[in-house]
């Protein structure tokens, strides 16, 4: 082999590197811009400066409330939640081949929801129960799902198909539970249905964040697994893969992820489902890109999160915004789905 | 020492229904096998048996005189590579990126692609002749090019024996001809021992050093091309009458079909 070829084929590789480098930082950046103006903007603006030094120094009179109580938390689970939605929709589209596939479409995050408003507005609970019982459901919806589509060959369209049946009929029984209901506790229990970041706590906050800490580094390392996953199950196994054991450590992963933040932040729409396809269109090839999908969905979130906030006449809970983003798109799926017959 | 693979014994199936039966065989060193055999009667299945993609029943297959369940799967994947029938190409991976797939029962994890990765990848995707289309969308290539992209990942996982699932099913006469020359090429460069199903009879016959005969999930006939490319042979696989005459190029025995002639 020529000595300049093979130059030519590192070049390659060190130009797609380069590239992801770059879009990290830029997201990196954009992410910082939108945790600053989260902190600043709302009822009453305040300085940068402000900020910070009621973060980390002093008690300044008015502003300390605010920006520590109030907006320090919801900025947190914002940005984490969007990680966590991010990666969990990443990890399962690509590991089923089909953008379809994200967590939010196929019911598990409705798993988690349907319990959430069970619990608030059947058994009167409240806080960290519904919490627990909102992870335990979601689970429990994705282990269903994984058990069902369990057969002969090749499993990842039947374990679609089947989460789009979960998701329609936990969607009648949350529409079922909230008829039902009485009318006061029907405003806290909204939250379960377009997710919203209004009266998240810290501690809620710093749940999400150890978990991301956890369950998104085995997600990153697990990426390159998640490639080889992508090549079909016998190449894949071929090269030397557990598929069995991968698949599930992939999956157990990015349900916790996934059902965490939506305990805490209700099933925030399409932050799943947009994250993945948006980071795969811009760095181009195929790669994982674990990091850069959390980094997209805590952008999608931030972001959606001002404009409901600060832009419309009245303020809406995040989930509206990043549901308008989504519907389009999950349109444009299916009708490109069709064409390509499949 | 180099690899080699055998089966003893060897019986599988999917569930309940058994599909190879009792095969015994012993693939060449360093030569290029052939499977025939009718559709359906169980080549696919003991191509995917003998790399542990299919269980086996009874028997088993060994590597080295060691069964290969017992091989961590990264060890084995060192040794032993398979191009299945129909790989899916993840929606808009370029080639430099699929190809770099073949390296990771190598590469440490967490780490970027060491030299040797490098080395290797580069050198599979030059011998397959498609290192000017490292920058480009698998999606958007030839059905022959896309073919020579998964033998460079195949390549790439650099093991002494390679198995192929039907490579030049889907591809015209110039493609499948072109993919056998190259595995030809890589067989007496590198001496990896090759074994492929195939469905053309002539095609087997010129490229093949050996042929595995397999009627009804059983192994009925092995040997050189001369030995099992016969008239008789040839009804028992397939059912069918035919002629066989010399290939004038390279004077292998070459399969006219009689049929329903008229």
């Amino acid at each position: 082999m020529k000595k300049q070829t093979r130059e030519i084929i590192e070049r390659v590789y060190h130009h797609q590197r380069k590239r992801i480098i770059t879009i990290t930082i830029i997201l990196c950046i954009i992410l910082c811009i939108l945790m600053a103006l989260s902190m600043m903007l709302g009822n009453t603006f305040y300085s940068l400066n402000t900020v910070i030094q009621s973060l980390l120094y002093e008690n300044i009179p008015g502003a300390s409330f605010t920006v520590n109580t109030l907006r320090f938390p919801r900025m947190l689970a914002g940005v984490f939640c969007g990680i966590a939605f991010g990666m969990a929709g990443n990890t399962f589209q690509k590991m089923l081949g089909n953008p379809l596939a994200s967590p939010d479409i196929i019911g598990v995050t409705s798993g988690a929801s349907t319990v959430a408003v069970f619990c608030i507005l059947i058994l009167h609970w409240s806080g960290n129960a519904v919490s627990i019982g909102a992870i335990l459901g979601g689970m429990l919806v994705a282990f269903l799902i994984y058990r069902l589509s369990q057969g002969i060959g090749s499993n990842n369209g039947r374990m679609i198909l089947i989460g789009l049946g979960f998701q329609a009929f936990l969607q009648a029984v949350i529409s079922y539970i909230i008829l039902r209901a009485a009318q006061y506790d029907v405003a806290n229990a909204l939250r379960w249905l377009s997710g919203s970041l209004n009266n998240v706590t810290i501690e809620e906050a710093v749940r999400i964040v150890i978990v991301v800490i956890f369950m998104g580094s085995s997600l990153v390392y697990l990426s390159r697994r998640l490639m080889l996953l992508q090549l079909g199950e016998d190449f894949a196994t071929t090269l030397g893969l557990n598929i069995q054991r991968t698949k599930l450590l992939l999956i157990v992963n990015a349900i916790i992820l996934s059902a965490v933040a939506t305990s805490i932040s209700g099933p925030i729409a399409a932050v799943s489902f947009l994250s993945g396809p948006i980071i795969t269109r811009i760095c181009k090839g195929n790669q994982a890109n674990m990091l850069q999908a959390g980094l997209m969905g805590a952008i999608l979130v931030l972001a959606g999160d001002l404009v409901a906030q600060n832009l419309l006449p009245a303020r809406y809970p995040v989930g509206i915004i990043t549901g308008i983003l989504g519907a389009p798109y999950l349109l444009l799926m299916l009708f490109r789905m069709n064409h390509k017959g499949g | 020492m180099t690899d080699c693979l055998y089966a003893e014994h060897l019986s599988s199936g999917y569930g309940n229904h058994t599909i190879v039966k009792d095969v015994d065989l012993v693939l060449p060193e360093h030569k290029i096998s052939v499977i025939i055999g009718s559709n359906g009667c169980g080549k696919s299945t003991l191509l995917k048996t003998l790399c542990k993609l299919v269980l086996p029943s009874n028997g088993a297959v060994y590597l080295n005189n060691k069964d290969i369940h017992k091989y961590p799967s990264k060890a084995l994947a060192k040794n032993l590579g398979l191009m299945p029938q129909s790989p899916i190409v993840p929606e808009g991976i370029t080639v430099a990126d699929l190809v770099a797939r073949g390296r990771f029962p190598y590469r440490q994890p967490l780490k970027g692609m060491s030299k040797e990765d490098y080395q290797i990848v580069s050198e599979a995707m030059d011998m397959m002749g498609i290192s000017d289309l490292a920058d480009r969308c698998v999606d958007e290539l030839s059905g022959g090019q896309r073919q020579r992209v998964w033998l460079a990942l195949a390549l790439a996982q650099d093991t002494d024996i390679l198995l192929l699932d039907e490579p030049t099913t889907f591809l015209d006469i110039s493609y499948q001809i072109e993919i056998l020359d190259l595995l030809t090429e890589l067989n007496q460069k590198k001496g990896t021992t090759i074994a492929m199903v195939l469905h053309d009879i002539n095609l087997s016959a010129r490229y093949a050093d050996y042929i595995f005969a397999i009627s009804n999930g059983k192994l009925l006939a092995h040997g050189t091309p001369e030995e099992i490319i016969n008239e008789e042979i040839i009804r028992e696989v397939y059912g069918l009458n035919s002629k066989i005459i010399k290939d004038p190029i390279t004077q292998r025995p070459m399969i006219i079909p009689i049929g329903k002639c008229k």
